[in-house]
C-alpha cells in the first residue's frame, strides 16, 4: 500500500454522576422530554452554574488512568455559538487550561503494543437534543440532556489505520468502565467521537491536510468511516486533486460522509473565561485520594496476563474487556489455580452461562473460591470433567460449596484401582461378544465396555483408570 | 401623615408599635404612585394586589405579636432585571417583554423571608446598559428633581422611585456605576457592595464579573437594614463569597476619628464640573472637621479604567445576551423562514440600539485575532488597577471621589453621542473593575438645585466602614431635608 492513514480522535464520554454538571437535576437517560431540567440547565435569564465536584473527580480519574498531567489549577471557559439545542448559546467547556493534558495510552492492536499520546482531557456540558417531528412539521427541543457532564479526550495524530483506531477506542472504553466513570452505552450516545483523518505516502514525514468527521456513534462505525474517508482522500490525491480542510458528517446508514462546513465557514467560538465560575483548584489530598482509587487498568492487566501468566492474547483480551471477569480471574489465580485452566472455564462454561442468563459474573452465586475448588477436585481426580460442569451449573443455581454439591449429587469419582478392576471384570463377564470382537481385532469394542462400566458405576469411576484396566484385562485374556 | 415620605427605620418602629399597619403604609405608597407616576415613570409594572396581600399577612403577624424581621411590612421596589417568580421581569427590553420567571432570585427569596412588601418592578436602561434610563424599551423615567432631566442609569427607576417616595427602599444593580450615578442624580443613598457579597443568582446578567445587586434608600440607616437582608453567601452563586459580614446597624455610629481619607487627584481633573468638584471637596473638609485626616493622593491607572470596563463588560454581555434567540422564551419574530432568519430577525427586532452596540463591541473584542489585543489586555489592566487600589488602601481607609462628572442632564442631551454617555461612568467603573464596595450619598446641590453625590470607596469587605462614614456624614450634615424633590411638596 502506498499510503498510510493518520488519525487523531476526539472522544466525548458522558460521565455517570448522579446529578448534572452545573445543577442538581438528575443525570439520567431516557425520561419524558423536558422533565429533567431546571432554570440552570435550560439557561433561564439570571440562572447561574455551580460546578459538580464529582465531575472533576471523574475526569481526574480518567486523566490519571491515561497518564496525564493534572493541572492543579484550571479554569472553565465559554464556547460561544448559536444552536437551538444549546439554550445559553454557549457551552461551558475548557479552553487553554484543561484539567488534564500531556498523557499517553499503551494498548494492544493486532498483536502489537502501541502507544498514543493524549493531548488533553477536559470537562464540559452536553447540549440538548433536537427532534425533527414529522407530525408537527417542525423541530422540537428536548433539554433533558443539557448539562449532562462530558469529558472530551483528545489524542495526538498517532493512530495509523482504522483497525488501530478501533482497538484504541475499545481500550479507552474499557478504561472508562474500569475507573467507573461512564456507562459507555453507545446506543444511548454516552460515548461518541469526532475523527480527524489525513493520508500521506508511506515514508513521508509531513502530515497531510486533515478532514474532521463528526457524528460517529459506534466503534464499528468509526472503522467504516475511517476506511471510507481514507479511500476518498486517496482517490482525490490519485486523480491529482487536493484534500480540502473541512468538516464532514458521517452517515453510517448510507456509508458515506458529506461536507458539513469548509475551513472558511469554521466557527469562531470566541472562547473566554467563564465569569460565573471560580477556578478549579485541586488539593494534594484530593489528588492523592483519586490516585489511589484507580485500579490496575485493562492494558496493564493485558500485558501482565500475556507476559507473566502466559495466557494467549485472545484469552487475555476477552478477560480484560470486563473488569468483573478480570477481577474474578485474578482472584482464582491468586488462590493458586492455573491461569490457563481458569481462563478456559471463564471463556467456556462460565461465559456460556452468563450469555444464556444475560447477567454479569458478579450477579451470580459463583465465587472465585468455588471455581478454584472445582478445579482442585478435577486435578485430584475426585470428579470428572463432565461432573465438574454439573457442579458448576449447580453452584450457579444454589451457591453451595462445590464439595457439598459433589456429595449431594453423588459425583465423587472412584479412582480405587481394586474397585475399578472388580467393575471391569463384571462388565467383561457380561459382554462376551465384545470381548470376542476385541480379540478379533475390533479395538473400538473397548469403548463399549468402558461405557458399560461407567454406566454401572453411575459415572463415578475414573474413566482414565478404567480404560487402562479394561485394556489390561482384555490383553491378558 | 404622609407615610410614604418616611424612612424604613421610622416606619419599622411605628409598625411594631402598632401605630400604623403595613396595609395603610402600602396604600399610602400606592396613593403617591397614583399621584405622581405619570410624571416620574419609575415603574415598568406594579404589583399592588400582591403587595396588599403581603402587607395583610405582615399585619396579621404584628397583631399576633409574632417576632418579625426589622423590615417586615416595608414597601420595596425591585429593578426589573431581578427575577421575581410570577411577576414579569423584562430588563426593560422588548425581547423579554413577556418573560415571567419560573423562579425567584436569591435576593427576592430573602426579601420574602424578611417580609418586605414588593411594590413593583422598576425601570432601567435595557439590560442595564446606559447611564440615563433612556434606553428602556418601555418608557423614560424622569428625574423627580427636574422632570425634564434624566434620573441617571441604569438603575434610574430604582433611584427615582426612592427619591419620589414611590417606595421606601429599592434594589438596583451596579455593573459600572448603575446604582451610584442615579443615586447621585436623584439625591438618594446607594450602595454598591463588594463583588461577591450579594448573590447574583436571579439577576439577569449584563457583565457577570462586574454585576452586583445593591440597596437604595433615603438615609444611611435604611441602607444598613436592607444590606442586612441581602448580603450573604449563596450556594447557587459560585462567585458569592463566604464572608460573614457583621450586622450593619452596628456601623451606624457617628465616628470617623482617625480615619484616613484619600482624594485621588485624577478624579478631580478636567471634565469634572466645578460644582461637583467643590461639593465633594467641601465634604472632605467636613470629614476633616469630624476628626478624619484627608490627603490628596494618586490612582495613576484611573484613565485606563473606562476602556478596560467597556471591553470586559461588552465581551461578557455579548455572550450573556446570546441566549435571547427567540427559541425558548421572550420575543420571537413573527415571520422567519429558517433558523438564521429566526435568530437575525428576533434579535434585530428585540434589542435596542445600545444593546446591539455593546453586543457588536463585545463580539469584536472576543473574536479570534482580536482577543489578545483587547480582552486579554483588558484583563491584564484589570489586575493592575486592582493592585493600584490595593496599594492605596495600604495607606488609606477610604477614598473619596465625585460620582459623575456632572449633575443630572437633560433628557435627550447625550443620546446621540454614545461616547459622551460612556464618560458618565468615568468615576465609577474602576470600582467594579476592582470588585470594591462603594457608597454614594448626597453632599449638596448645584445652581440648578440638582443633587450632587459623593462616592466613598473602601477595600474589599469593608462595606461596613462605608456605612459608618456615610452615617457620620449624614449625622453632621442635614442633607436629607434638601433632597426631597419639590414635586412632593415640603416635607
Amino acid at each position: 500500500m502506498k499510503y498510510e492513514t493518520i488519525i487523531g480522535l476526539e472522544i466525548h464520554s458522558e460521565l455517570k454522576t448522579k446529578s448534572k454538571i452545573f445543577c442538581s437535576c438528575e443525570n439520567k437517560f431516557g425520561s419524558k422530554e423536558n422533565t429533567r431540567c431546571c432554570p440552570v440547565c435550560t439557561g433561564m435569564p439570571g440562572s447561574l452554574p455551580v460546578l459538580n465536584k464529582t465531575v472533576v473527580e471523574y475526569a481526574m480519574k480518567m486523566g490519571i488512568a491515561l497518564n496525564c498531567k493534572i493541572n492543579r489549577v484550571c479554569k472553565q471557559d465559554r464556547k460561544n455559538y448559536f444552536y437551538p439545542d444549546l439554550p445559553k448559546a454557549y457551552q461551558i467547556s475548557q479552553f487553554d487550561i484543561p484539567l488534564c493534558e500531556k498523557g499517553y495510552l499503551e494498548y494492544y492492536s493486532q498483536g502489537q503494543k502501541k502507544k498514543v499520546n493524549i493531548t488533553r482531557i477536559h470537562i464540559e456540558e452536553d447540549a440538548g437534543k433536537l427532534i425533527h417531528d414529522s407530525i408537527y412539521g417542525g423541530t422540537l427541543a428536548d433539554y433533558n440532556r443539557c448539562g449532562v457532564p462530558l469529558i472530551e479526550i483528545v489524542t495526538e495524530p498517532d493512530l495509523r489505520g482504522a483497525l488501530e483506531a478501533k482497538d484504541f477506542l475499545e481500550t479507552v472504553k474499557t478504561i472508562l468502565q474500569y475507573v467507573d466513570v461512564s456507562d459507555c452505552k453507545m446506543q444511548e450516545g454516552s460515548i461518541r467521537c469526532d475523527i480527524n483523518v489525513s493520508i500521506r505516502k508511506i515514508g513521508e514525514t509531513k502530515l497531510g491536510t486533515r478532514v474532521e468527521m463528526k457524528n460517529v456513534n459506534s466503534f464499528s462505525g468509526a472503522l467504516r468511516a475511517i476506511e471510507y474517508e481514507t479511500k476518498r482522500q486517496i482517490e482525490l490525491v490519485e486523480s491529482g486533486k487536493s484534500v480540502d480542510q473541512e468538516t464532514r458528517r458521517w452517515d453510517d446508514d448510507k456509508g458515506i460522509n458529506i461536507v458539513l462546513r469548509s475551513k472558511e465557514d469554521a466557527h469562531d467560538y470566541r472562547y473566554f473565561p467563564e465569569p460565573d465560575l471560580c477556578p478549579i483548584v485541586i488539593s494534594d489530598e484530593w489528588f492523592n485520594d483519586v490516585s489511589v482509587s484507580i485500579p490496575e487498568l485493562p492494558n496493564a492487566k493485558l500485558f501482565r496476563y500475556i507476559n507473566e501468566l502466559n495466557l494467549p492474547e485472545y484469552d487475555a483480551n476477552i478477560i480484560c474487556l470486563s473488569l468483573i471477569k478480570a477481577k474474578f480471574f485474578d482472584e482464582c489465580v491468586s488462590l493458586g489455580a492455573n491461569a490457563k485452566t481458569v481462563s478456559n472455564w471463564i471463556l467456556g462454561d462460565i461465559s456460556k452461562y452468563l450469555n444464556e442468563n444475560n447477567c454479569e459474573l458478579n450477579e451470580t452465586k459463583l465465587l472465585p473460591q468455588y471455581l478454584f475448588e472445582i478445579i482442585k477436585l478435577i486435578e485430584s481426580k475426585a470428579i470428572s470433567n463432565s461432573s465438574a460442569k454439573k457442579v458448576l451449573d449447580n453452584v450457579f443455581e444454589t451457591g453451595k460449596h462445590p464439595e457439598i454439591l459433589v456429595k449431594e449429587l453423588g459425583l465423587i469419582q472412584n479412582s480405587d484401582e481394586g474397585a475399578i478392576k472388580e467393575l471391569a471384570l463384571k462388565v467383561i463377564s457380561m459382554n462376551e461378544k465384545s470381548v470376542a470382537d476385541y480379540k478379533a481385532g475390533k479395538l473400538n469394542a473397548i469403548g463399549f465396555l468402558v461405557g458399560q462400566a461407567m454406566r454401572e458405576s453411575k459415572g463415578q469411576a475414573n474413566p482414565q483408570i478404567l480404560n487402562i484396566i479394561v485394556k489390561e484385562l482384555l490383553d491378558n485374556m | 401623615m404622609e407615610l410614604f415620605k418616611m424612612t424604613a427605620v421610622e416606619l419599622s418602629t411605628m409598625l411594631k408599635e402598632k401605630k400604623i399597619s403595613s396595609v395603610e403604609l402600602t396604600n399610602s405608597v400606592f396613593d403617591n404612585i397614583e399621584n405622581i407616576e405619570d410624571k416620574v415613570s419609575s415603574y415598568i409594572s406594579l404589583n399592588k394586589e400582591n403587595a396588599l396581600e403581603q402587607a395583610k399577612t405582615v399585619d396579621k403577624s404584628i397583631a399576633n405579636s409574632e417576632d418579625l424581621p426589622p423590615l417586615a411590612g416595608i414597601p420595596i421596589g425591585i429593578k426589573d432585571n431581578i427575577c421575581t417568580k410570577g411577576i414579569n421581569t423584562t430588563c426593560a427590553s422588548k425581547i423579554l417583554e413577556s418573560f415571567n420567571p419560573p423562579y425567584n432570585a436569591t435576593v427576592i427569596e430573602k426579601i420574602h423571608n424578611n417580609k418586605l412588601v414588593i411594590t413593583g418592578k422598576l425601570n432601567m436602561d435595557e439590560f442595564a446598559m446606559g447611564s440615563s434610563c433612556e434606553n428602556s424599551y418601555f418608557k423614560k423615567t424622569k428625574n423627580p428633581h427636574s422632570l425634564d432631566r434624566v434620573p441617571g442609569g441604569s438603575s434610574g427607576g430604582s433611584a427615582a422611585s426612592v427619591s419620589a417616595c414611590e417606595c421606601i427602599v429599592s434594589l438596583g444593580s451596579d455593573t459600572g456605576g448603575s446604582i451610584r450615578q442615579p443615586a447621585s442624580f436623584c439625591g438618594v443613598a446607594g450602595l454598591k457592595p463588594t463583588y461577591g457579597a450579594v448573590s447574583r443568582y436571579g439577576l439577569i446578567a449584563f457583565a457577570s464579573s462586574l454585576d452586583q445587586i445593591g440597596p437604595l434608600a433615603r438615609n444611611v440607616s435604611d441602607i444598613a437594614l436592607l444590606s442586612n437582608v441581602i448580603y450573604g453567601k449563596d450556594n447557587n452563586d459560585s462567585t458569592s463569597v463566604d464572608y460573614i459580614f457583621d450586622d450593619f446597624t452596628k456601623s451606624l455610629v457617628n465616628d470617623v476619628k482617625g480615619l484616613k481619607i484619600g482624594l485621588p487627584k485624577e478624579y478631580f481633573g478636567v471634565g469634572i464640573d466645578d460644582s461637583v468638584k467643590n461639593a465633594v471637596l467641601q465634604t472632605a473638609k467636613s470629614f476633616e472637621k469630624m476628626g478624619a485626616t484627608v490627603k490628596e493622593m494618586s490612582l495613576t491607572l484611573s484613565k485606563y479604567a473606562l476602556p478596560t470596563y467597556y471591553i470586559i463588560s461588552s465581551a461578557e454581555a455579548s455572550s450573556n445576551l446570546a441566549r435571547y434567540d427567540g427559541v425558548k422564551y421572550g420575543y420571537r419574530t413573527e415571520d422567519f423562514n429558517n433558523l438564521s432568519s429566526l435568530y437575525l430577525k428576533t434579535r434585530s427586532e428585540g434589542f435596542g440600539d445600545e444593546v446591539k452596540r455593546r453586543i457588536m463591541l463585545g463580539t469584536y473584542v472576543l473574536s479570534s485575532g482580536y482577543y489578545d489585543a483587547y480582552y486579554k489586555k483588558a484583563q491584564a489592566v484589570q489586575k493592575m488597577i486592582k493592585r493600584d487600589f490595593a496599594n492605596a488602601f495600604q495607606e488609606f481607609d477610604i477614598i473619596l471621589t465625585p460620582v459623575s462628572p456632572d449633575t443630572a442632564f437633560k433628557i435627550g442631551e447625550k443620546t446621540d453621542d454614545p461616547l459622551k454617555m460612556y464618560l458618565e461612568d468615568i468615576c465609577t467603573v474602576s470600582i467594579n473593575i476592582a470588585g470594591l464596595p462603594a457608597f454614594v450619598i448626597p453632599c449638596g446641590k448645584d445652581k440648578n438645585n440638582l443633587p450632587i453625590g459623593m462616592q466613598l470607596i473602601s477595600k474589599r469587605f469593608s462595606d461596613d466602614l462605608l456605612i459608618r462614614a456615610g452615617y457620620s456624614y449624614e449625622q453632621e450634615n442635614c442633607i436629607w431635608d434638601e433632597m426631597s424633590p419639590s414635586l412632593l411638596g415640603v416635607k
